[in-house]
């Protein structure tokens, strides 16, 4: 600790106190008088200093551990509200279908608009609990082997999101390039409509979404939605600020040793960015696992629906699986994070900075 | 350089040639690059986003009658898209500000000197990864009329509340938005806390500054550019609250959760084209003069630090 550590007083010097004073320093010395101090006075005055900065430190410390233990209970209460849902709905699927309906079944009267009329359902109060009284897999096996619509949501789920990951990625990576190493006054211009499409909300681009498949006859397929997914203009932004930062003496190098574009591209630019194509590849797969928009108004065929949207349409009769299906349809995204959170903090942070 | 007849002019000329061709050749290589995605964005955003604007201006998709602003008239008017634009500017006007400064919080805390930061940080990260449909089903035991939440304050006397069907409902979407966007905006705070120079607050503790100070005068200057970019991340993810609205309450939702996006859905299954068009342009432009009014206030402030 460098602030604890006691510097030993000493007399300053009258020669230097003098060359202050020549220079017209700001304190004005000539009052001061300079005191010699023996050997005693001055260990006295160590003694003394030294007592001071103790019971400073000894204030400081308890006041920096007091915000300190304030701190750490704020951020485990935070926590846990960020953990509560998830924790609950992963205990909540191992509750057997009896259990969940004794538990819940009020919630879903409430909730059916036709069930309005038993708001004096008030004899069963609805409890969260936490520890299922019972640990049983019977929604898995149900949701697994019996009921095959919820394993064809998932897998629409699937086809829908990996081809556009990868897709927007390829795209991506190529346009971020070129915008990253050609920046000429009309590129910047289309850059920035780049941006501005980036930040339009689907309010405003599933319109000419929809037009489009229309026209191409590709409304209610997954193309629909595959499509305006892998020309989104998220991860050209992103990638191509990453790219900008790759410092140009690498690319100049580079060209003096005859590399051309593709060299340095496939290379220097994206084994540098490697870290924030990871990071995109993540993002992008939460975002899109998680729509509900598009598909909503893309897709009418109930039958080619994810499972995102597909969730909310569980009526009360099965609530009991809703639980385990609901853990399902989030693992995915929760094993990816487990895997790839540094590359995602790194990506979200990098991203941040201009 | 030096050739055996030095012609000034030869030379030059050959340069400006050589430096032509190798531009010419330089915008091929670059524009090949980007030619998927301009194509793609081409075919699937700017080009329909002209024909919704021709569009706008037409009586309806089968009669192409040139009708002028009459379409932006009708949904200006229109009770619905009243009451959707007021519900989801209200909602971003409430929850932007609160998850930047939400967020920002946070991020000084985890990086002050509390122990386990980084298991903190992975925990409130967790929610961005977890899909709105996985969750709904909590959501709906807390807060139905029947549900957790009132019974726990029957507990403590506590009238219930009909939750998803008052304007308690508000607060309810805004609890669901904070609770997943925080961690994002928190992370990306806490990378702008850490790239603030030591030195600078070291010495300014070394002053006497107090927390507080330091991170007024010393943090937050670092941080503005960071804060609009939260902002602006906080005000496309506002737009999405939708599906927290979908999921839970389904589509027809209380009056006060009725998002612009529920009215474009609704437009949208009753095939109105005029109508759906001229919605969309306007707030096009709506969002346009939001991120140009972002972009000019960062940029103000951006100099002011700088300087």
């Amino acid at each position: 600790m460098k602030k604890n550590e006691i510097t030993p007083l000493q007399p300053m010097p009258e020669k230097v106190m003098e060359e202050q004073h020549d220079h017209g320093s700001i304190r004005d010395i000539k009052e001061v008088e300079i005191v010699r101090l023996s050997d005693e006075e001055l260990e006295e005055m160590h003694e003394r200093a030294r007592a001071v900065a103790k019971r400073k430190a000894v204030v400081r410390n308890a006041t920096s551990k007091f915000w300190t233990a304030l701190g750490t209970l704020l951020a485990i209460a935070v926590a846990a509200f960020a953990l509560m849902p998830i924790v609950l709905t992963i205990l909540d699927s191992f509750m057997s279908t009896d259990e969940i309906k004794t538990n819940y079944s009020a919630v879903y009267n409430s909730l059916s608009s036709a069930a309005a009329e038993t708001k004096t359902y008030l004899s069963s109060t609805p409890k969260l609990k936490m520890i299922p009284d019972m640990v049983s897999f019977s929604q898995y096996k149900t949701l697994l082997f019996l009921s095959p619509t919820y394993l064809l949501k998932f897998w629409n789920s699937v086809a829908l999101v990996v081809p556009i990951v990868f897709g927007q990625l390829m795209v991506g990576c190529l346009a971020a390039y070129s915008f990253s190493r050609y920046r000429r006054k009309r590129r910047e211009v289309l850059f920035f409509s780049y941006v501005i499409l980036m930040l339009m909300p689907f309010q405003v681009t599933l319109v000419p979404n929809y037009l489009i498949a229309n026209w191409l006859g590709i409304y209610n397929t997954w193309w629909a939605i595959i499509l305006p997914g892998v020309f989104s203009t998220f991860s050209v932004y992103l990638l191509s600020k990453y790219m900008r930062q790759i410092p140009s003496s690498y690319i100049e190098a580079a060209k003096l040793d005859g590399a051309n574009e593709w060299n340095i591209f496939t290379k220097i630019s994206l084994p540098m960015c490697k870290s924030a194509i990871y990071a995109m590849a993540i993002l992008l797969f939460i975002d899109y696992w998680n729509m509900v928009e598009q598909p909503l108004i893309l897709l009418e065929n109930e039958s080619k629906q994810p499972l995102s949207v597909f969730l909310s349409q569980i009526n009360a009769s099965e609530i009991g699986v809703a639980f385990a299906a609901s853990f399902i349809f989030m693992l995915p995204p929760l094993l990816i994070f487990l895997y790839g959170e540094q590359y995602l903090v790194e990506g979200i942070s990098r991203s941040g900075i201009k | 350089m030096a050739t055996h007849e030095y012609n000034p002019d030869e030379v030059r000329k050959r340069r400006i040639k050589g430096r032509r061709k190798r531009k010419l050749r330089e915008w091929f290589v670059f524009t090949g690059y980007l030619t998927p995605s301009l194509l793609g964005v081409l075919l699937f955003f700017f080009g329909p986003m002209l024909i919704v604007l021709v569009q706008s201006f037409q009586r309806s998709s089968t009669n192409t009658e040139f009708v002028g602003f009459d379409n932006y008239v009708h949904v200006w008017n229109n009770q619905a898209f009243k009451t959707a634009a007021t519900n989801t500017f209200i909602f971003a006007g409430i929850a932007v500000p609160l998850a930047v400064l939400l967020a920002l919080l946070l991020a000084l805390l985890l990086s002050s000197k509390i122990p386990g930061k980084s298991v903190f940080r992975s925990i409130m990260l967790n929610p961005m990864m977890v899909p709105v449909a996985s969750i709904v089903l909590i959501w709906q035991v807390m807060f139905s009329y029947n549900g957790a939440l009132n019974t726990y304050m029957g507990w403590f006397g506590i009238d219930k509340i009909d939750w998803m069907k008052s304007d308690w409902s508000r607060l309810v979407i805004l609890i669901l938005f904070l609770w997943k966007n925080l961690g994002y905006n928190m992370v990306l705070f806490i990378s702008a806390i850490s790239a603030v120079p030591q030195e600078q607050l070291e010495s300014a503790k070394m002053d006497g500054a107090s927390a507080v100070r330091r991170f007024f005068s010393i943090k937050l200057p670092y941080l503005w550019p960071t804060i609009f970019f939260v902002g602006i991340m906080s005000l496309i993810n506002s737009f999405k609250i939708f599906r927290e609205v979908y999921l839970l309450a389904g589509d027809y939702p209380f009056d006060a959760l009725y998002m612009l996006q529920n009215f474009m859905n609704n437009m949208f299954s009753h095939l109105d084209n005029a109508k759906l068009t001229a919605a969309a342009i306007i707030m096009c432009i709506a969002m346009i003069i939001i991120v140009g009014i972002l972009f000019i206030a960062e940029n103000r402030l951006g100099r002011d630090t700088e300087e």
